[in-house]
């Protein structure tokens, strides 16, 4: 049987932070009713189109998806529960900010069903947070992770960002140690450079000459250092900005890079199914009123698209790609297509090859890793015959 | 042809600034008189070739043939000959009116006389040409017909108060204009029985009549099986076709006779066999002068071509040849470039001139170019005594080899409004000028004369013109000759290279000047590489300056899960994009715009 992952879209927030360019705005009760019913709707509807699919993995992200409150969670997951073949042990991961849950809550998420928490800290400093907008302090992110914890969250995400405004690299070291140093340590860790996105409140600032950023050497070495410190602490790179302990990665997003099917739920959700690329649209009001009716940029991906995606997607893990992989998919090797392109890297030091008892692999090194774009850009336009 | 019909024929263009209206009136014209009815017409008919309809302007001169039933109840042919709009193209527009016996000056009612106004008509009057004003645009609010009437009169001299008023645009007035053609401008003189005198006015390759030679028969006559020759080239052939046109298509007849304008086809393959300006006679009964005013045609800018691939090599060269073959004055000669292989330095007459052909390489022939600098010709006089003419900076002999150095001077003409005075004479200071001297015009206004390096001239100067003067300035200028300069040769370094196709002639006074911005275009012209790359402009193996570009050491998108993708792949195809328009110089790419937009160097804004 096949798998198809799961992603769910909550796009509601108490306070919209400076940085963020996603789908998200504060909204009513009463719209959270809506939606939730709305989503039932379209998860009901599609059902029958995946019955031949098993979900191993269900990811419920936003906003602020501990919005919605336990209830009302419940309810989703019952749904999904019904309607799609969920298996046991699966990875059901929802994303929470602290202050938006306690103790209480938090249980009765785990009765609902939700098996993983990804928490958003970003920075340990109180000032970093006021700066970006944050609705927390580090104390109630603390009170937050230690009710998690009790509440018997055996599997938590922290998320953090480097490159923001007034951080230095002695204050970003801080940050992570006291989040790996956590009793007990999250056993996964996410760390972002910040990116101006084009429309969000910082994106003006900065233009305006508003906002003080590191400069470019600063903000490389604050990236430097996410690796440094927390390989001392027993965790993994194993995605550019993913860090794990050892077999803790996120299921889910692993499935990204490696291309598993996946089916989205809500408004802006994204899906790839048996190769064709569909997204629901970003209007809520039209999402409330026709929920099955958004699917909008269907694209079914060409072979060559295949390709260039099964590459740029597979380099973000740091253990690469491995060949024997690509050849069962595409029935050639990756130098046939890209031999010029993966030779001129391999001389640059910015690709490299690993043998190992898994099979062949070809990954980003450290530099690579850094400049991946400009690798990557290589991958387009393979010598598909 | 009857001595009556002759009598009848009315041989004319129009000349006028750029914008005022020539185009338009020509359309009303052709509309109004038997030819085309109005829903035959296109707009601006008589500009033919899409680039021309683009840019708004004439490029290619050309005739049309009418019949106008006047006033008087007799039946007059109208030759109207369409002449090119750019100071570039100024000998074609000399030998058109050659051809005419009068013209139409066509003023805009709210503008009034500019500076091509006046190089124009003066042009007009000394070829002994009838020219009687039209004030045009009459519509506009800002119209002010009786100020520009005044202006006429008091500038140029012309008899102006019976100036049909008219607006080309709405058709108001044009049957005015067409009775004053009819009275204003004479009958063409020269008698059939006389040897063969043509004027070469211009000519168009066809690849199936062969060459085609627009002309006007000054003296005798010219039919089928008439031997001609070309009194200039010496070129001899038989005549194929004789004809005239009707609005773009050649309608063949017995013979053109003197007075008359017309085509003449020859089975003649070469375009440079029939020079603009030369004389066509009968070779077994020639004319015992060639007309006056045959000029062969200078090249005043040079620039290097290449292919972007260098594949695509002989596809450049079959596309020049052909472009050549209906542009006399566009000359061409291979070259090579260690940065760039191998390609062409060709001569233009003038910047606008260049970008026409480079527009129709990229377009019609689907060229991928890099252009370098434009540069104009200097003269090299070597300490041995030989005298070079200096098309490519990279030719230029050691210095210790050169005794001095010259470069080409014009005269310029500029047309501003009193506030901007001060502004515009700074600007010529700026670019070397020399103050020859000033006069008032009516209304305000005044025309500077400066003579001027043409270097200083041809890239950006027209535009810091319009700029310094919010639009007002006009100008116009031909050569003077060549004077003695302290002249030296700016080179380029891109991580540490010599990239010749950069070089560049400037003036001593300038280069450290002219370096620095280079630098610093060129720094941010060039996109980051995985290491520095130093950039620096020398002059004789010194460094006078130097900007860095930094290398990249992070290029990576920080979050890449479901919803990301599709724009991260747009990401990508827009890095890989990027990538394909560069031009691989050692191990540096640099963007095929970066050769030429280190040119636009003017920053005052």
């Amino acid at each position: 049987m096949k798998n198809l992952e799961i992603y769910v879209h909550i796009p509601f927030c108490v306070r919209k932070c400076g940085y963020c360019d996603f789908l998200s705005a504060p909204a009513d009760q009463d719209t959270q009713e809506k939606y939730v019913q709305a989503l039932e709707r379209e998860i009901r509807g599609r059902a029958e189109e995946y019955r031949e699919y098993q979900v191993p993995t269900v990811f419920i992200g936003g906003g602020t998806p501990s919005l919605l409150g336990p209830e009302r969670m419940g309810r989703l997951l019952d749904t999904m529960g019904c309607c799609y073949r969920i298996l046991p042990g699966a990875e059901i991961t929802m994303e929470a900010n602290p202050c938006t849950v306690d103790y209480d809550s938090l249980v009765q998420y785990r009765k609902a069903g939700v098996s993983r928490l990804s928490l958003g800290l970003q920075s340990s400093w109180d000032e970093e947070l006021r700066a970006l907008g944050r609705i927390h302090t580090w104390q109630q992110f603390l009170d937050t992770y230690g009710a998690a914890a009790a509440a018997g969250f055996a599997h938590i995400n922290v998320d953090l960002m480097s490159g923001l405004p007034g951080q230095t690299p002695g204050s970003y070291e801080t940050t992570l140690k006291r989040v790996a140093e956590l009793e007990p340590g999250p056993e996964h860790i996410s760390a972002y450079s910040l990116i101006l996105e084009e429309g969000t409140a910082f994106a003006e600032r900065y233009g305006a000459g508003e906002l003080l950023l590191p400069n470019e050497e600063t903000e490389r070495e604050l990236y430097g250092l996410t690796k440094h410190i927390l390989r001392e602490y027993g965790y993994q790179r194993y995605e550019i900005s993913n860090y794990a302990k050892e077999g803790c990665e996120c299921r889910h997003n692993v499935g990204y890079w490696t291309r598993e099917n996946y089916l989205g739920f809500g408004i802006g959700a994204a899906s790839l199914v048996e190769n064709v690329r569909f997204r629901n649209g970003d209007s809520l009001q039209a999402y409330l009123e026709e929920p099955l009716g958004q699917r909008e940029q269907e694209h079914k991906l060409t072979v060559a698209e295949q390709m260039e995606e099964f590459m740029f997607l597979g380099l973000r893990l740091t253990a690469g790609i491995r060949e024997q992989d690509f050849s069962d998919t595409f029935h050639c090797v990756p130098e046939q297509v890209y031999g010029e392109a993966i030779c001129r890297h391999v001389a640059q030091g910015l690709l490299a090859w690993h043998s190992s008892v898994a099979g062949r692999y070809l990954h980003l090194t450290d530099r690579g890793l850094d400049l991946a774009n400009y690798v990557m850009a290589d991958f387009l336009d393979p010598l598909v015959v | 042809m009857s001595s009556i019909e002759q009598s009848r024929i009315r041989n004319f263009c129009i000349v006028a600034h750029i914008d005022h209206g020539k185009s338009t009136l020509a359309d009303r014209i052709i509309e109004s008189t038997g030819l085309l009815t109005s829903r035959e017409m296109q707009a601006q008919v008589l500009d033919n070739m899409e680039l021309e309809r683009e840019r708004g302007i004439t490029i290619k001169a050309q005739t049309v043939r009418t019949i106008y039933k006047a006033k008087d109840g007799e039946e007059y042919i109208f030759n109207l000959i369409d002449t090119p709009g750019h100071v570039d193209f100024n000998y074609e527009v000399s030998r058109s009116l050659a051809a005419c016996d009068g013209a139409i000056l066509v003023v805009d009612a709210a503008q009034g006389i500019e500076a091509q106004t006046l190089a124009n008509v003066y042009l007009a009057l000394d070829h002994d040409l009838d020219v009687f004003p039209v004030i045009n645009k009459i519509d506009l609010p800002s119209a002010e017909p009786q100020r520009v009437i005044e202006e006429i009169e008091d500038v140029i001299g012309l008899e102006a108060q019976d100036a049909p008023l008219i607006s080309a645009k709405n058709g108001i007035g044009i049957d005015e204009v067409l009775e004053q053609i009819v009275h204003r401008i004479p009958a063409p003189g020269g008698s059939p029985e006389n040897p063969l005198q043509a004027l070469i006015f211009d000519s168009v390759y066809d690849p199936y009549k062969g060459v085609i030679i627009f002309c006007r028969v000054m003296e005798g006559t010219v039919k089928k099986g008439t031997s001609i020759r070309m009194m200039a080239t010496g070129a001899k052939q038989e005549v194929v076709e004789v004809g005239y046109f009707g609005a773009g298509q050649f309608i063949p007849c017995e013979e053109l006779s003197a007075g008359m304008v017309g085509y003449i086809t020859a089975s003649i393959k070469n375009l440079k066999d029939t020079a603009v300006g030369d004389t066509v006679t009968d070779d077994r009964n020639p004319c015992a002068e060639p007309l006056p005013g045959y000029k062969k045609v200078q090249s005043m800018v040079y620039c290097g071509m290449y292919p972007a691939d260098g594949a695509k090599y002989p596809d450049l060269r079959d596309a020049l040849e052909k472009l050549q073959l209906n542009d006399a004055s566009l000359n061409y000669e291979p070259e090579t470039s260690i940065a760039l292989g191998f390609g062409f330095r060709c001569g233009f007459l003038g910047l606008l001139h260049l970008e026409i052909i480079q527009e129709r390489l990229e377009r019609e022939y689907n060229l991928d170019l890099v252009t370098t600098a434009p540069g104009v010709i200097y003269k090299v006089h070597r300490t041995n005594g030989e005298v070079i003419e200096l098309t490519n900076p990279s030719n230029l002999p050691d210095p210790s080899e050169i005794e001095y150095m010259e470069e080409p001077i014009v005269n310029a003409e500029i047309m501003v409004t009193s506030e901007f005075i001060g502004s515009i004479m700074e600007l010529c200071q700026e670019r070397r000028g020399r103050y020859l001297g000033m006069e008032y015009i009516e209304g305000a206004r005044a025309l500077l004369k400066y003579e001027l390096p043409l270097n200083e001239i041809i890239y950006d100067f027209f535009d810091a013109l319009k700029s310094r003067s919010r639009g007002y300035a006009s100008f116009d200028y031909d050569l003077k000759g060549y004077e003695q300069s302290s002249l030296v040769k700016l080179d380029i370094l891109i991580n540490r290279e010599e990239v010749d196709a950069l070089s560049f002639i400037v003036h001593a006074d300038s280069a450290y000047e002219r370096g620095r911005k280079m630098c610093e275009k060129l720094k941010d012209e060039i996109p980051r590489h995985l290491f520095e790359i130093p950039i620096q402009a020398a002059v004789g193996g010194k460094i006078i300056a130097r900007e860095t570009v930094k290398a990249m050491r992070k290029d990576v998108l920080a979050k890449c899960y479901g919803g990301d993708i599709t724009r991260k792949k747009k990401l990508l195809e827009k890095q890989k994009e990027g990538k394909k328009r560069m031009r691989q110089i050692g191990n540096v790419e640099i963007p095929q715009k970066a050769f030429m937009s280190v040119l636009k160097l003017d920053d005052r804004k």
